[in-house]
This record gives structure tokens, sequence and C-alpha cells, in this order.
């Protein structure tokens, strides 16, 4: 009831403590298409679903590597998640030029986190309206984080964020106990499978989804379009099966007007994304 | 009233010397192993050379801490460019980069003697040379670093066109083979090492091709 009275500045305080532009910026996470993440022990994987504002146009780029060791998934305003990756990368280069090793992921994920928060202090500012799941690999192992346009930041062992994120959020929440031990592969197909929850019954393909890896002894990388139908192949088989254990518990969300793209068949990066 | 002089240098000279060639669809980098410092041997095994890009590999006399400074920030560049553009820094890109990068410092210069060596757009051998201050000349061999008053009119002799008078000397790609010139490059050092004191232990050289890098190690007299 109050909410439209308090709600005009990210300075300006509710009666009940809260801020409302952070809350608003938080829902703008949950209006951009799917980004999910999973890591087991030694791999940290990062799936999104690529949907393409129309069936003329490419779809946005939403995952970035940040460096060898670091990738970022976005959900949002990607361009507000462009910009944060490149100040990603640069955090990341200055590290290694001056300490001549990798920056480990906790460290990222903090000075990220103490970005976002000061947009929740200046009153000329706004919130940054991208939620992004870094994953990553240090000495301490696989990590995956999940920054907030608040500036809170959270580890998870898998999550998914943006639109129809609650269906995949089920399926990792009934699997993810195994994923520590699992193998690169089973992580891969659990990744891609947990995609597939979020698009609802429409039919998977290698193209609707971009699919990136990193582990010990592998660099961060896209996997191929290939690469991906493979997986796609060995679980497609047995379509009913699948969808009977998972399709039931998922509750929509208010997907804002957005069409799913038809499978525009787009290969390659489109020179129009960054 | 003369003016008092600073009684320490911020630069020293670690020595040794630095070559390049290119050829048709190669190009041969090559560096002695001797690190000195006055009359002094600091090292016997350390590396002039380094990889920038698949395509640009660096040679680089003269003051080995401010190369090692040098390196390390076209190495931060390279990945930024990377992530820009989504490949690897051509060989002439990395030239005109390192040019910047050089005369960036142009009153504290990288005390560094720079040849750059690697493959164009087009496969071809390429080999850019540098004064310590960025300024640069596409060519098609050239020597750096102590040894290299010795080395260059030699190979001026060898690979230079013949009847400079009568035509432009088109020295840009040798004409020799990959064999020749690397046995080229292996007969300079042997006798830059006779006479230059700095020159001398191991020989370094990478032969750079479209499929790859290849490096050999060849020892010259420790004296």
């Amino acid at each position: 009831m109050f909410r439209n009275q308090y709600d005009t500045d990210v300075t300006t305080w509710s009666p009940t403590g809260r801020l409302f532009q952070v809350e608003y910026a938080m829902e703008a996470v949950k209006q951009g298409s799917a980004a999910i993440g999973l890591r087991s022990r030694s791999h940290v994987v990062l799936a999104c679903v690529n949907k393409a504002q129309s069936e003329l146009s490419s779809h946005q780029r939403k995952i970035f590597k940040v460096d060898d060791h670091i990738g970022v998934a976005i959900a949002g305003l990607t361009a507000d998640g462009r910009v944060l990756s490149r100040y990603m990368r640069s955090e990341s280069i200055n590290h290694s030029f001056t300490y001549e090793s990798p920056l480990p992921v906790g460290r990222l994920v903090v000075r990220l986190a103490d970005k976002a928060q000061v947009c929740t202090q200046r009153s000329w500012k706004r919130p940054y309206g991208v939620g992004l799941l870094v994953g990553g690999l240090d000495e301490s192992g696989a990590h995956l984080y999940y920054n907030c346009p608040s500036g809170n930041y959270f580890e998870y062992q898998a999550f998914a964020i943006g639109s129809r994120s609650q269906a995949a959020k089920t399926y990792l929440e009934r699997r993810f106990e195994s994923f520590k031990e699992s193998s690169r592969e089973e992580l891969i197909k659990d990744a891609i499978l947990a995609i597939r929850e979020t698009l609802q019954g429409e039919t998977l393909k290698s193209s609707l989804c971009t699919v990136s890896v990193l582990g010990v002894d592998e660099p961060f990388h896209f996997l191929d379009q290939e690469s991906i139908q493979k997986v796609i192949d060995t679980f497609e088989k047995v379509p009913e099966e699948e969808e009977d254990a998972g399709e039931g518990e998922a509750e929509p969300e208010a997907a804002a007007g957005t069409a799913e793209q038809g499978g525009s068949g787009d290969q390659d990066v489109a020179p129009m994304e960054m | 009233m003369t003016k008092q002089h600073a009684n320490w240098s911020p630069y020293d000279n670690n020595g040794g010397t630095c070559v390049a060639i290119a050829g048709s669809d190669y190009c041969v980098i090559a560096a002695d192993t001797r690190m000195s410092t006055g009359y002094s041997i600091l090292s016997r095994d350390y590396s002039k050379i380094h990889k920038l890009a698949d395509k640009a590999v660096l040679s680089s006399s003269g003051f080995q801490a401010d190369v090692k400074a040098l390196q390390k920030v076209l190495k931060s560049r390279h990945l930024i460019y990377q992530h820009q553009h989504n490949k690897q820094m051509s060989c002439p890109a990395m030239a005109q980069l390192l040019s910047n990068t050089l005369y960036f410092k142009r009153f504290f210069p990288y005390y560094a003697f720079n040849v750059l060596g690697g493959l164009d757009a087009e496969g071809k051998g390429c080999v850019f040379t540098y004064d310590a201050v960025g300024s640069y000349e596409k060519v098609g061999y050239s020597a750096q670093g102590s040894g290299s008053t010795l080395i260059m009119p030699f190979l001026d002799n060898q690979l230079k066109s013949p009847s400079p008078l009568l035509l432009p000397a088109q020295d840009s790609i040798t004409p020799l083979s990959e064999a020749e010139a690397v046995d080229l490059v292996k007969t300079v050092f042997a006798s830059a090492t006779e006479r230059d004191i700095y020159t001398g232990d191991k020989l370094e050289i990478m032969i750079l091709k479209a499929d790859g890098i290849k490096t050999e190690l060849i020892d010259l007299r420790k004296d």
C-alpha cells in the first residue's frame, strides 16, 4: 500500500525498512531469460537460454569469459551485465599483472558486490538491473556465486535465475546433492536438462541454449552446437520419462510478453553482439 | 656551479643479442641466453624470447627488468584485445601496440631493444625492429643488442638484394628456405660469440610457422 510513496528514490527507506528501488531492480533480473549454473568439485558449468527479440535478430550474449578460470552468466539488463563483465575482466587482468597469479573467485565477487552496493546508496545512481552467476576455479576449488543488484552475494552448489528459473531450481534441488561428485559430462547433462525445464515443453534444440564449461586443466570455453546436440540426443530419445518427473511442480512466472523464439538456427556469434 | 648529477642510474644493461629473419612462410627469432651485468654473468640460461600472441613473438635485449615490465604490459593489453575482438592480435597490430607502449614512456624509456617477429595476415614472415622509444620499421631481418654491430653487416651481405644502386634494396622477405635461415642464424651467433663478451652460453631459436612454433636450443661458447 505504501509502495508508491517510498519508491521514487533509491535513497528513501520505506516505513517497513525496505528499499523498493533495489527490490524493483531485482524484478528486472526475473524478467531476463534464464541462466543456470552448477558446480562439482572440479568443474563449473554455466548455461543459458538464447532468447532473441524477434526472429529477424540474433540472440544476446549472456555468458562472458572473465578469465581462463572465471566465467559469468547474466540475467536482466544485458547492457548492465556487459559493463560489469568488463569491470570483472579488468579486475582479473590487474590482479594477474600485480600478483602473477589468478584472481581468487571469492575476492572478485566481493568487489562486484561492493560495486553494486554503492549504487544503492547514491541518490544520483540507480542499482544495476542484472543478476550475475559467477563461476570459477581457484586454489580452494570450484565455486559458484550469485550476485544480486542489492549488493548481496551467495555461494551455491547450483542455481538458476531469470524467467521460469523456478522450474530449473526445482530440478536442481532434487539433484544437487550428487553434483559434488559428478563427472564433467554428468554436470553438463544436468545443466542442459535444467535448461529444458525452463522451456516448459518446447523442444530442446542446441540452437536454443548456450553452454560453457571450466574446470581443473580446462580453461573457460563455450561448447559448440554439435557437442550440445549430442548431449541432448542422449535424453531426448525418452522424452515421456523425463517430462513426467520434471514438469509437475513448475509454476510459470509472469514472463513479460516475450515470445520464445522458434529456433532461429543461428549458429555463430552475430556481429551485433559486443 | 656545476649541476649535481645522480650517483646512481635507474638502468642497467644485461647484454645479449637478438636476431630475427622473415621468410616466405616462416619467421625465425633467435637470442642468446646469457644475462650479464658489468663484467659478471648473472645467468647462462635466461630466455630473451617471449611469445606475445599466436603469431607474434618478441625478443628483447637491454635492461631485462624493463623488458619484463614491458612484456607484462603487452600481455595484459593482449588479453583485453582478445576479450574485445574475440581473436588474437595479428603481428602488425602487435607491432603498432609495442610502438605506442614504448613511446608512452618517452621521457623515462623502457631500456629495451626489441625485435618483433611473426606471421602477417597472409602467412608471410614479418620482422619489426625498434629503438628504445618506439620508432619501428618492418624489415626482412634485424639484429639488436650487444652483438648487433657484428651481426647486422653480415646479414646485410647475405640477405640484402644485390645491385642496390640500380634497384631499391628489397630486403623484405628473404628467399632462403627455413633450414638455410636457421643455419645462417647459427653461423652469425657463433661469430658474434667469438668477439662479443656479452653474447654466448646457449642460443635459443624459435621458428614460427602457420602450424605452430618450434624451439631449438644450441650450445655456444661459454667464455
